[in-house]
């Protein structure tokens, strides 16, 4: 099996991030800004996979394990924001969510 | 029997630990612990002041004088004046009358305040003020003189806006102040140059290296003289000065009738007379003192002729009084002066405080024109009104006045520097006295009565009245016919400089007597039985001109306001915006700037920040990787 060449696995990583970032740039739902906040997550968690392969490390793995906790706490407390969101406003547009302007 | 020397420092200390008591703890006392504390530490210096002159007849010390040292002030540099108390003929005089009338007035106070809401407040400003007032003619050095002089204007201005809340009250009070610290401001640069050019300000030493260093006329006695004149001007209410006596009428009546016509507007006399040596080196200052007392008393007097208020006839008429005795102290005769200080003392506490019931039992009214007819309802007020407004309009052998006016008329006359002019103009101001005296008698207490007094003044006040109205009678005959005032005052000055122009006393007297007896006439004949002269002479175009003129105190306060107040306001409200300001105002608009461009990114969408945190990463990433 041959490994795969560490350029293509971060320009992988690259692709994931631009994608997710887009993604929370133009959605305006919040349940897609969460899953969009998490490609990029995941993006960076390939990145430290790749490297931690390039340099025969486990220092990469780790640090996607830890990635995926941070994660897992990050959507537990979007998704109850998300569903108070809904509670209050009847919507999920975060551009109804602007009362704090000014 | 304890020396005189150890007894002066209680005659101040008395009111000031009075004024302590009363300030610490008026407001848990009950009032007649308040009014027993107030008046009985005036008392108690009252007593110390009689057992001091007393001893001081009986037994005249070496120099005339007692000295008590009680500490060093200040020590530095070779500076040091001390806390020290002078007692001396004049100060005898002075500190007797302060301490009886003071007392007298305390106790006169009991009773007027007696529903006041403010009364420990009262009390304890009125203490702090006789206790200043007694620092300043006990004091022996000009910087504890200064203490003291500084002391009484505080307190006058404290007790002119004693009711506060009302505004206009406030206002008269902040114009005394201001009006007098011109005058204090030249008192404190005279006696900077005192201390510059002699290098002491003990008084005794100060005018005996005066009378040494420095020649008659000379610039630095002329310039110092001046000075201390600015001073005395201010504190006296004098031209050009005067205007803030009359709106000092703001305050309660027996503070008009203690501070505002007894004491403390007399404290210019007062340093006049007790620097006379440094007058007598600058012989125009001297003049100039004459001047302006002829010219305020007359002023004045026009002036209280055409008053409605009754007791802002009194004030001009103690501005006018004071005139008098600076046309004393103007041609030298310094006796003259303190004996006038001394009698109008009594009548005018006395006319003041028969104001002040009027004005009670009238429930505060002030107006004289809504008076009239009180003769009947208020007898004991009426009686001892008239009395002081006899005393104060000179009649002929009975009254006090008449003794000290006329001592000062014949001094003017024969003293070197005086003359048929000024005396002319003293003798004008008698005819302008008995005739607002009257006017004011006639028309509060003859013709018809127009408010109905109600309730009748207690004992606390009317014993104070009636030994005032017996002082006002009985203080004349300690001139004449034994000369014994001034005889006990001849340590304390030089001579009058006689012109030999020694006959004519009678004449003098009786023409002073015809003066003031017509002037009473004529006040009858104008505002009693025709009055109709009076109101067509009023009404008619000159007539009212001067009406106006007179009435508003000769437009004083209208050429200050306009050659003074207004530039002053205006030159504020220009500098406002200047060059300083736009640096701190240039802080305020940045600032101003900043929070509003940064409000307008704060837009309350995500992904508006999203956006910023994205760009601001890429330009952070852009600036790692170029540089």
């Amino acid at each position: 099996m041959t490994a795969v060449p560490v350029e293509h696995g971060l320009i992988l990583a690259g692709a994931l991030f631009v994608l997710g970032m887009l993604g929370v740039l133009v959605r305006r739902s919040i349940i897609f800004m969460l899953l969009s906040v998490e490609i990029m997550l995941n993006a960076a968690g390939v990145a430290f996979v790749v490297a931690g392969s390039r340099w025969q490390q486990p220092d990469g793995q780790v640090m996607f394990i830890f990635i995926l906790a941070v994660a897992a706490a990050e959507v537990s407390v979007g998704l109850a924001l998300a569903i108070r969101m809904y509670h209050k406003l009847k919507t999920l547009d975060t551009n109804a969510a602007g009362r704090m302007k000014g | 029997m304890i020396a005189m020397n150890d007894m002066l420092w209680i005659m101040p200390a008395a009111p000031f630990a009075g004024f302590l008591v009363l300030a610490l703890a008026g407001s848990r006392l009950p009032r007649k612990w308040i009014a027993a504390v107030g008046a009985g530490s005036v008392g108690l210096s009252m007593f110390a002041a009689l057992f001091a002159g007393c001893s001081f007849m009986s037994a005249p010390p070496g120099m005339h004088a007692y000295v008590q040292v009680l500490r060093t002030w200040i020590d530095v540099a070779g500076f040091s004046p001390k806390i020290a108390f002078y007692l001396d003929p004049l100060s005898v005089i002075m500190v007797l009358v302060m301490t009886v009338v003071g007392f007298l007035i305390h106790l006169y106070s009991a009773g007027f305040m007696r529903d006041d809401e403010g009364y420990a407040r009262f009390f304890a400003y009125m203490n702090l003020f006789v206790g200043s007032m007694l620092t300043l003619v006990l004091a022996e050095d000009l910087l504890l003189l200064y203490l003291g002089w500084e002391g009484v204007g505080l307190c006058s201005y404290l007790l002119i806006g004693f009711w506060y809340k009302d505004e206009v009250n406030g206002y008269a009070a902040r114009k005394a102040f201001v009006v007098t610290r011109v005058g204090d401001t030249a008192f404190a640069i005279g006696l900077f140059l005192l201390y510059s050019n002699l290098g002491t300000l003990q008084i005794q030493e100060l005018m005996y290296r005066a009378g040494q260093q420095w020649a008659p006329g000379s610039v630095l006695a002329v310039a110092a003289a001046a000075l201390l004149l600015g001073g005395a001007v201010g504190k006296s209410a004098q031209l050009p000065l005067q205007t803030w006596l009359p709106d000092a009428m703001a305050g309660p009546t027996p503070v008009s009738a203690l501070i505002h016509a007894a004491t403390m507007v007399t404290a210019g006399v007062y340093l006049i007379a007790r620097t006379h040596v440094l007058f007598t080196l600058a012989p125009a200052v001297q003049a100039a003192v004459a001047v302006i007392g002829a010219a305020t008393l007359l002023l004045a007097g026009f002036s209280a002729l055409v008053q409605s208020d009754l007791k802002r006839v009194l004030a001009y008429s103690t501005i006018s009084q004071i005139g008098y005795m600076f046309l004393a102290l103007g041609v030298g005769a310094w006796s003259a002066a303190i004996f006038h200080f001394m009698t109008h003392a009594f009548f005018k506490a006395l006319l003041f405080l028969g104001a002040g019931m009027v004005i009670i039992s009238l429930h505060e009214e002030h107006n004289m024109f809504k008076m009239g007819g009180l003769r009947t309802q208020l007898p004991l007020v009426y009686r001892t009104f008239v009395i002081g407004a006899l005393s104060l309009s000179a009649l002929p052998l009975l009254t006090a006045g008449f003794y000290s006016k006329d001592l000062i008329l014949w001094e003017v006359w024969s003293s070197k520097s005086g003359g048929p002019l000024l005396w002319a103009a003293g003798l004008a101001g008698a005819l302008l006295t008995s005739l607002y005296s009257f006017r004011m008698v006639f028309i509060t207490f003859f013709g018809e009565a127009k408010t109905k007094a109600g309730g009748k003044p207690g004992m606390s006040m009317s014993v104070p009245v009636v030994i005032l109205a017996v002082l006002s009678v009985a203080g004349g005959f300690v001139e004449v016919p034994v000369h014994f005032f001034t005889g006990f005052l001849a340590p304390a000055f030089p001579p009058v400089q006689s012109a030999n122009k020694a006959a004519g006393e009678i004449i003098l007297q009786i023409i002073a007597g015809i003066v003031s007896v017509s002037g009473i006439v004529l006040a009858w004949f104008l505002f009693l039985r025709s009055p109709h002269y009076d109101k067509t002479l009023s009404q008619s175009g000159f007539g009212s001109l001067v009406h106006r003129l007179w009435f508003a105190g000769w437009g004083f306060d209208r050429l200050y306001d306009v050659l003074i107040i207004k530039p002053f306001l205006w030159a504020a409200k220009v500098n406002r915006d200047d060059f300083i300001d736009l640096i701190y105002l240039g802080v305020v608009w940045t600032s101003a700037g900043i929070n509003r461009f940064l409000t307008f990114t704060q837009s309350g969408k995500v992904r508006w920040y999203v956006t910023g945190v994205a760009i601001g990463a890429i330009v952070i990433l852009g600036i790692v990787v170029l540089l």
